[in-house]
This record gives structure tokens, sequence and C-alpha cells, in this order.
């Protein structure tokens, strides 16, 4: 198994803590004047999200978490897992609930996402920072005011309620930023 | 390690590379008015510096060993024994492993000996130099001056000549430092770490402080204190909390420098680190007869960074070792 010395650690390298990957977000050296250096480490634990601060003594080791990012294409959900594939190597892989979680909502078919493997198995799914939905269910539209910020819920075809403009009709195709969940624009088919 | 191409360029700006340039020639000017001698010893040398936590770089020639000094101490205590009066020198000094804001691997050090000086007079060189060095409009002086068992106490609040391994864990807690999962209650290894994330970032932002009487075994080659046994005759200066000097009264004692270096290496083996070949010919000119004398090494790469208020040494060198 391969491992980091403390004299490699930057920021972006993932370690094995306790089991868990993890990846370091700070990492900073210290040292009196004559005696015991060490790196002081804030690492974010990449399954639960948790950051905690370590004390490394300068010169231990770590196990070197074996985490990798891929872009994937979503390809289906059976109803227990979410499918995706690799597109050059069609090399498919089954993500659970814990790996997808609150990113299912923007989930559609074709859509590139990248997809975290811990390994070899998905440990977390990002959706495109935009993506395009239909509307599948809104309240009728109010026409005339346009400009000032009324907004209603609508249901987007993934099962995604957002926010929309008074002036937003069902069955539109709008665009969303999944980082927020908010709402961009119409857009035109 | 960054390969970029843009990497070429350096980290320094040329306003501080003329700050650099400055502060050489001035404290070459103070020294020649005090009639102390430049000196240059060699970087490569046979043997090392024993200090556990000093890392010394190997290299070799034909079938040699040699070391990269990671001070230039040992041979200039050979010049003094032998006669060379006060001596100075300026020189790149390198140590493995350390590497962060306020480290590179290689560095510049200044180092100095007076002769038939004591541990408060060498104290007081120093502060006449650095605030020569820093020039007119730095306040603060002159720099408070405070045991290290005094400014743990107020600092950590607690007696570092008493307190165990538990106290300082717990005292590392209380300030939100996790201590290091292995290693066990190493109490010297603790103290270290409280110092470093405690009581330096608890000193006077903008005030220069000496901090002095260090504890018995973090004496590295000062003489312990004839009043006090507990502590020894070393001191260091911290501007803004950094640490940019230190210095001890030497030890001139070649049977009590020969066990030092011993326990060092005892100390490298219990932590896994290669021991290393003691240095002889040093061990030899302390037989024969080290004047009474003082001596300091002093970070002009941090003084620099002191002066600029930079928050990184990158920016004091042409090329750290990023870019080397």
């Amino acid at each position: 198994m391969a491992s980091y010395s403390t004299n490699e650690f930057r920021s972006g390298l993932k370690i094995l803590m306790d089991g868990d990957p993890c990846i370091i977000v700070e990492n900073e050296f210290v040292k009196p004047g004559k005696g015991q250096a060490f790196n002081r480490v804030r690492i974010r634990n990449l399954k639960t999200g948790r950051v905690v601060d370590k004390t490394f003594k300068s010169g231990d080791s770590v196990e070197a978490a074996d985490v990798i990012d891929t872009e994937m294409e979503y390809l289906y959900a059976d109803g227990e897992f979410w499918h995706f594939m690799v597109p050059d190597t069609f090399e498919q892989y089954a993500a659970d609930a814990n790996a997808v979680a609150d990113g299912a909502q923007w989930l559609k078919e074709q859509d590139r996402c990248q997809v975290t493997l811990f390994n070899n198995s998905p440990l977390t799914v990002t959706p495109p920072n935009f993506v395009e939905l239909r509307i599948t269910e809104t309240d009728p539209g109010v026409r005339g005011d346009t400009a000032q910020g009324g907004v209603k819920p609508a249901t987007l075809e993934t099962g995604a309620v957002v926010k929309v403009p008074l002036f937003v009709e069902e069955g539109e195709v709008i665009r969303v930023d999944t980082r927020t969940g908010e709402y961009v624009s119409r857009v035109k088919d | 390690m960054t390969g970029a191409p843009e990497s070429w360029r350096p980290g320094a700006s040329l306003e501080v590379m003329r700050r650099r340039a400055g502060m050489l020639q001035a404290l070459r000017e103070w020294f020649r008015e005090r009639d102390v001698l430049e000196v240059e010893t060699p970087a490569l040398s046979g043997s090392a510096a024993t200090d556990p936590n000093i890392d010394s770089l190997r290299t070799r020639i034909g079938r040699r060993d040699y070391f990269l000094h990671t001070s230039p101490e040992f041979p200039m205590k050979r010049l003094l024994a032998s006669g060379s009066g006060d001596i100075y020198q300026v020189c790149r000094v390198f140590r493995g492993s350390e590497s962060g804001s306020r480290h590179n691997p290689e560095f510049t050090m200044l180092e100095w000996y007076r002769i038939g000086t004591g541990m408060s007079a060498m104290m007081d060189e120093v502060e006449a130099l650095v605030r020569h060095l820093c020039g007119p409009g730095r306040s603060g002086w002159p720099a408070r001056r405070i045991t290290y068992r005094d400014l743990v106490l107020e600092t950590a609040g607690l007696d570092p000549l008493v307190a165990t391994g538990g106290q300082i864990e717990a005292a590392l807690s209380e300030h939100g430092v996790p201590p290091p999962g292995s290693g066990a209650a190493d109490r010297q290894l603790l103290l270290d770490l409280l110092f470093s994330t405690v009581v330096e970032p608890g000193l006077d932002p903008s005030g220069p402080v000496f901090v002095y009487h260090f504890p018995a075994e973090q004496a590295a080659l000062a003489r312990i204190s004839p009043s006090d046994p507990r502590v020894a005759q070393r001191f260091e200066l911290f501007l803004g909390g950094m640490e940019i000097a230190n210095g001890f009264h030497e030890l001139a004692d070649a049977g009590e420098q020969r066990r030092r270096f011993e326990a060092d290496n005892a100390r490298r083996q219990e932590l896994g680190r290669p021991l290393l070949p003691l240095d002889e010919r040093l061990l030899a000119a302390l037989e024969h007869g080290l004047p009474d004398c003082s001596g300091v090494a002093l970070g002009i790469d941090r003084l620099l960074m002191h002066l600029t208020g930079a928050e990184h040494i990158r920016d004091m060198l042409a090329f750290d070792i990023e870019r080397a």
C-alpha cells in the first residue's frame, strides 16, 4: 500500500485515516528553534464531510487513499442503485443512496457527472453544475408581471422542486444551478 | 514541485533582493567596525550535527560520505580554539525536511562568536545589531526579556520545568491543538509542540522578545546555568512571534560535549533516525581549549520577512525549493 511522509503533505492530498478516505485541506509545518517538528493538518473526511484537525510528528507517514475522480455518464436508477458508465471504456458502476445523496434530484439520463471512486467503488457523485430540466408541474403563469420578483414552486421531471418566476409555464425547460438549487433561466427548445 | 513553465520566475521582488543586499552590506560594515573577522568554513563535512531534530543532507565524493552543514558552528569553534579571536560568517545552510511558511531546506544564516562575553551581554549585542539592521522607525525596543519558564507560565498556564506529559497534553487540548496520536506522552516532544503552537503565537506580535534559560534538556550546545541546573544559558530572539536568532553561552567542556553527542545518538536510535559520526575534530579542539565565548545564529531570510511583513519565506528568496 502506498504511503505519504509528512514532507509530502500538501492540500489536496488524499490519505486514509481510521480506514476512511480523507483529503488534506490545510497543512502547516511548525518547529521550535531546537526541537521536534510537527505538521498541523486540517483534513476533511470524504465519506462524512466532517473536518478535523490533526497533529503529526514530522517524519511520520500515513497511508494513501486510493481515491480518483472520474467523469461518467448517468444511465438509470433501479430503485436501489444509480448506475453510471465511463464513456470511453463502457465500464459500469453502481452508486448507492449514500454516494448520490442530494445529487439524486438533479440526475437526468445521459448527463455527465463526476463520480469519485474509493477502492474502485463510488464514494460520492457530483452532478453537473448546471442541468436543463423540464417542468412537469407548476401553477399557471401570470401574464404581465415579468419584472417584479414573485416566485412559485415548480416540480421538475426528476422530482426536484425549485422556485421559478411567475411567468414560467408548465412544460418549459429551465436551467438550474445544482450547487445552490436555484433557477437560472428558461431554455428555448 | 511544480514543473509549470512560469515557475522560472523568481519568488522575491527586486525590492526584496535590494533589501537583502543592503542588509548584508550593513552587517559586514557593522562587524568591521567592531573588529570581528569574517571567515568561511566548508559547507561539506565528514561529520554532522547530532541533534535528533535536525536532518543533515548527505552526499558522496568518491567513496566517502559527506554532510552538508546545517550550521557552521563546529568548524567556527575550531577556529576559535586555534586563536582566531572574534569571528562571524554569513552562509547558506541546509536542513532536509524543513519546508513551510517559515522554513526552506536551504537558507541564509549569520553566525558569530564573541570571546569573553556571557549570555546577557550577548543579548545586548544581538539587540544592537538587529536594531541597526532594522533601521530607525521600528518601535518596541529595548526588547522584553523573559525566562522560558515564566513565558510558558504566562501563555499556557503551566510550569514547563515540572509539568507532566499529561498536563501538557491537557494544555494543548485546551488551546485546540490535538496532541499527536503516536509517541505516547513524551514530555519533551509535547513541550516542543506547546511552544510552537501556543507560546510562540501568544508572543507580542509587534514587540521584540528575548526568551532565555531554556530547559536543560533543550540546551543543545549551551552551558548549564550555574545558578539553576534545570536550565541552560541559551536564548532566542523573537520578532513578531517569529524566532529570528538563537544564542548560547558556549559549552567548552569536551567531556560534557561528548556525552551530549552520545545522548543525541541514543535519542536518534529511540526515534528510528540515522545515527551520525561524532565530530572528533571539534572534540579535539575543545580538548585543546575553547576560549570562554558566546555565539549566535541569526536567520537573515526571517529578519527580511519581519521587515517586509511577508507571510512566506519564499517571497524572500530568489528561488525557493519549489522553484529550485
